[in-house]
């Protein structure tokens, strides 16, 4: 049997044949798999949906309560089996109740990993290694030159300017689901007490994370407070909501962003950003070669990313890999910053 | 180093004027000599090391890292020196506690190095340097720093440590050399000024704002003058006589950086005493070259004989700043005008000329001129002309872009639909983004209607464009050629561009046998089928024989 028999490539997405199912399908199918909430991975209209509990609560809220058919969640670790395929959801340390699915079948392992990270974030089940004949990964960050620093070190960055700029409002870019979450853990890890104020938009998702237990401080909503009195505040801001009149009417801000792309420089100038920070929920390219090692495949599938340099590397230690082209991921959680984040403030040549 | 490298780092995330001169001021304050004075010479463009070129930064990467990764890597970051920076491997072997150097180490050992010491030299320097680190040391010694701060910036913050007038550095300036110790004595109050006045400033040059229609029908003809807009080069040239009679001839670009050893050609006929505001040109047998054509003069650290002799130098005087010492910016444009007249004529050289008024009694008639000027006086020279310049005849020359006073009136562009055909990642602020993108328009082949490719464009598109443009590139690939991928572009298939352009020449270099000048994205049709884009015909109808 080849892999291709279990699982293959197709413009909805990763098909399981032997099961009937898709995973993380771009457009609405009879059965899918979940393995996270960002919506380039979940989307709404599926007949059936299979997925964490935490990640059918997010689709809930983003999609109210009727985003697919019929909902089942799956334990952690405990098999699935559908016509005789087992499906093992285990953590992926992406964002909170993100997975990797395992799909055996006929003594064949496949991991398809969706987003994943290795580092430490209190806001995310911890990344299991789950041995496998193919590994399917991401490549987000698949370049030599992203190297995730320490996101305390990112985050001393911001508390420095905060420290320098005491009357400044200090807006940090993060997407609502995930980042936005953990840039609040980090920035509590690092001793900042006072309120922290967000964007109406990343409410109901903080507020989520906060019921499932994960410790934020005190996050208040900026429309509550007065705007004029933010200088040396921290506001958690949507990307898209940087450019907005919204985020004009704060006291001479600073404007950072809390993403991966961040190490490119061009990337941060082609955003207006002025305090880059490097924080990503993704796989640099030391932790991507580091999990391929550690599963054990002896193939590599590569799903969307920089694809071609994760290919490469792996024809360089032997193993077997190739690129999946798959159209329609990497639009949330770590899209391209040129279409989120404030445009640019050059003044004319 | 690390004190400059944040320094540098802050200022190339930092848009605002104000606040880059805050922070280079706030460097300048905080930071000891000789590291400061090192730091200015950097930021004024007054080092330069012989023998740190690109190859050899290439030649250490390579010796490091899988050319394949590299190549991908750097096709990605779009920048040499930032991607030696971020994959440059930690040292082997157990880690040495050396401080990483300091730029005075960096300036004055780079100085006395020779040419086969400097690899391992620099290797030792990156090996001990954290990214920014690394990006800075790189930046610095290949001469990019691209830091948006122009010589004029760094020396008005040297001028605000000690309250001083940006001009009264400039003045002592040229008898100055790095590390600057006696200029920051003088500005903080602690030395005596420098000697040396420089007969030949710089100083910043008055620009205009572009009209909008509905200006005209709130400003007087009458008030106002016209001229050409030429499409050359900004320039202010500047000459005097030093107190030991020897002559001083410098030519500064718009922001003040002194571009006069490309062109000797042009410091000869200088004879004058003053500075003379006006467009840098090629003119063979009196006509005025395109563009393209001055552009192979720019950047040449050698002149030979044959480039002065096939591309001579000219500069067309559009105001008049300094005559004979007499400082002319308060006196009105209408007064300049008619010294600058006067004052040209004296120079006597072919290589110096006037730049004609163009005369007009109503916005009507002038409209007219913009649109031909040809017909207008300007004769064989209407090619090299991009527009009009209107100026307030009372207008005093004030340095920067004050309002109401100079417009510029550019010529409408043309524009044609072509689609998109290739793209490739691009470089500098566009990096990392497929922003390079070759499109065709249709013509008629042996098997039925094709595509050929008629330009490349770079620009044009908003940042929000860019990232739509670039995720249609992505998703849309059908072949890639190295860094090329070739995009879907059938009659039925794929993304059609409005393309705006100054103008078009045959060419024999290009398989559709034209070129366009200065091509860009006006707009994205994402509403227009392939098939419906233009034709190579509605191109060659505007080739001028």
């Amino acid at each position: 049997m080849r892999p291709d028999d279990l699982l293959q490539p197709t413009p909805r997405g990763l098909y399981c044949p032997p099961a009937d199912v898709y995973i993380d399908p771009v457009r609405s199918v009879e059965r899918a798999l979940i393995t996270h909430g960002h919506s380039d991975h979940a989307r709404p209209g599926h007949g059936a949906v299979l997925a964490t509990a935490a990640t059918l609560k997010i689709m809930a809220i983003r999609y109210g309560e009727n985003f697919a058919g019929t909902v089942q969640a799956a334990d952690w670790g405990r098999p699935v089996t559908i016509n005789g395929v087992t499906f093992t959801f285990h953590p992926a340390g992406h964002i909170l109740g993100s997975a990797q699915i395992a799909v055996s079948w006929k003594g064949l392992t496949i991991v398809a990993s969706g987003d994943y990270k290795r580092g430490r974030d209190p806001t995310a089940e911890p990344f299991e290694v789950v041995p496998c004949d193919v590994f399917i990964t991401e490549a987000t960050f698949g370049l030599p030159v992203f190297r995730h620093p320490d996101p305390a070190a990112e985050v001393a960055k911001l508390l420095a300017s905060l420290r320098l700029f005491p009357d400044r409002a200090h807006l940090v870019g993060a997407y609502a689901l995930g980042k936005a979450q953990r840039v609040m853990s980090l920035v509590r890890a690092a001793g900042w007490d006072q309120p922290i104020y967000m964007h109406g938009a990343a409410e109901k998702l903080t507020r989520f994370y906060e019921a499932e237990g994960i410790d934020l401080g005190e996050v208040r909503l900026v429309k509550a407070a007065d705007r004029k009195a933010l200088g040396g505040a921290v506001l958690l801001c949507l990307p898209g909501s940087m450019k907005d009149v919204w985020a004009r009417r704060f006291p001479d801000p600073v404007t950072a962003f809390a993403s991966g792309w961040m190490r490119v420089r061009a990337r941060a100038r082609q955003g207006g950003v002025e305090l880059p920070l490097i924080i990503s929920d993704h796989s640099d390219w030391d932790e991507l070669r580091e999990t391929i090692r550690e599963t054990g495949a002896s193939e590599v599938w590569v799903t969307h990313g920089q694809e071609d340099a994760l290919v490469h590397w792996c024809g360089t230690v032997g193993l077997k890999a190739r690129p999946l082209r798959l159209v329609g991921y990497g639009e949330e959680g770590e899209a391209e910053p040129a279409d989120l984040a404030p445009a640019s403030t050059e003044p004319a040549a | 180093m690390n004190r400059f490298a944040a320094l540098l780092d802050r200022l190339a995330y930092e848009p605002r004027r104000n606040a880059k001169l805050a922070l280079i001021a706030d460097h300048f304050r905080s930071t000891p000599d000789p590291e400061r004075g090192f730091a200015l010479a950097a930021m004024t463009g007054a080092l330069s090391f012989r023998n740190a070129k690109a190859g050899l930064i290439r030649g250490l990467i390579a010796e490091r890292t899988d050319p394949v990764l590299f190549g991908l890597s750097y096709d990605y970051v779009g920048d040499l020196s930032e991607t030696v920076a971020l994959m440059w491997p930690a040292p082997e072997g157990p880690a040495r506690n050396e401080p990483p150097p300091t730029l005075s180490e960096v300036v004055t050992t780079l100085a006395s190095t020779s040419k086969t010491a400097l690899p391992r030299i620099l290797a030792g320097w990156l090996d001990h340097l954290d990214e920014t680190g690394r990006w800075a040391l790189l930046k610095l010694i290949t001469g990019a720093l691209r830091i948006g701060v122009s010589a004029r910036l760094a020396k008005t913050a040297v001028a605000a440590l000690g309250d001083r007038d940006p001009d009264e550095i400039e003045l002592v300036w040229p008898g100055l050399k790095p590390p600057y110790e006696e200029l920051f004595a003088w500005v903080e109050g602690r030395g005596p000024r420098p000697e040396a006045i420089d007969p030949a400033p710089f100083r910043p040059p008055m620009l205009a704002h572009g009209i909008e229609d509905e200006d005209f029908a709130k400003l007087d003809p009458a008030d106002f003058a016209a001229e050409w807009k030429w499409d050359g080069i900004r320039v202010q040239a500047a000459a005097g006589t030093l107190p030991d009679g020897r002559r001083v001839a410098r030519l500064y670009s718009r922001t003040g950086e002194d571009i006069s050893a490309a062109f000797p050609d042009l410091a000869e006929a200088m004879s004058f005493n003053g500075a003379i505001d006006g467009e840098l040109l090629v003119l063979r047998e009196g006509r005025v070259q395109s563009f393209n054509v001055l552009q192979q003069r720019l950047n040449r650290k050698q002149v030979t004989p044959a480039m002065l002799a096939d591309f001579p130098a000219h500069i067309r005087a559009y105001d008049l700043i300094v005559a004979d010492g007499e400082d002319l910016r308060d006196r009105p444009f209408a007064a300049r005008r008619a010294l600058l007249e006067a004052f040209v004529g004296s120079i006597g050289s072919p290589r110096v000329d006037l730049s004609p008024l163009v005369p007009f009694d109503s916005w009507d008639a002038l409209a007219a001129s913009r649109l031909d000027p040809a017909s207008a006086a300007a004769g064989e020279d209407a090619e090299a002309i991009e527009g009009l310049m209107i100026k307030q005849l009372q207008s005093a020359y004030m340095p920067g872009r004050p309002k109401g006073l100079w417009y510029k009136w550019k010529r409408d562009p043309m524009a044609v639909d072509c689609v998109l055909m290739y793209a490739q990642r691009g470089h500098g602020k566009r990096s990392s983004f497929y922003s390079d993108f070759t499109f065709g328009v249709w013509r008629a082949g042996p098997s039925g209607d094709e595509l050929v490719p008629v330009g490349k464009a770079y620009f044009g598109f908003t940042d929000e464009e860019l990232g739509q443009l670039d995720r249609f590139v992505r998703n849309n690939t059908i072949n890639r050629f190295g860094p090329v991928r070739e995009v879907v572009h059938s009659a039925t298939e794929g993304l059609v561009l409005e393309i705006a352009f100054e103008g078009l020449q045959r060419s024999t270099r290009h398989k559709s046998g034209v070129a366009m000048r200065f091509p860009r994205i006006a707009r994205i049709r994402w509403d227009k089928p392939p098939g419906e884009a233009d034709r190579i015909e509605a191109l060659e109808v505007r080739l001028k024989d």
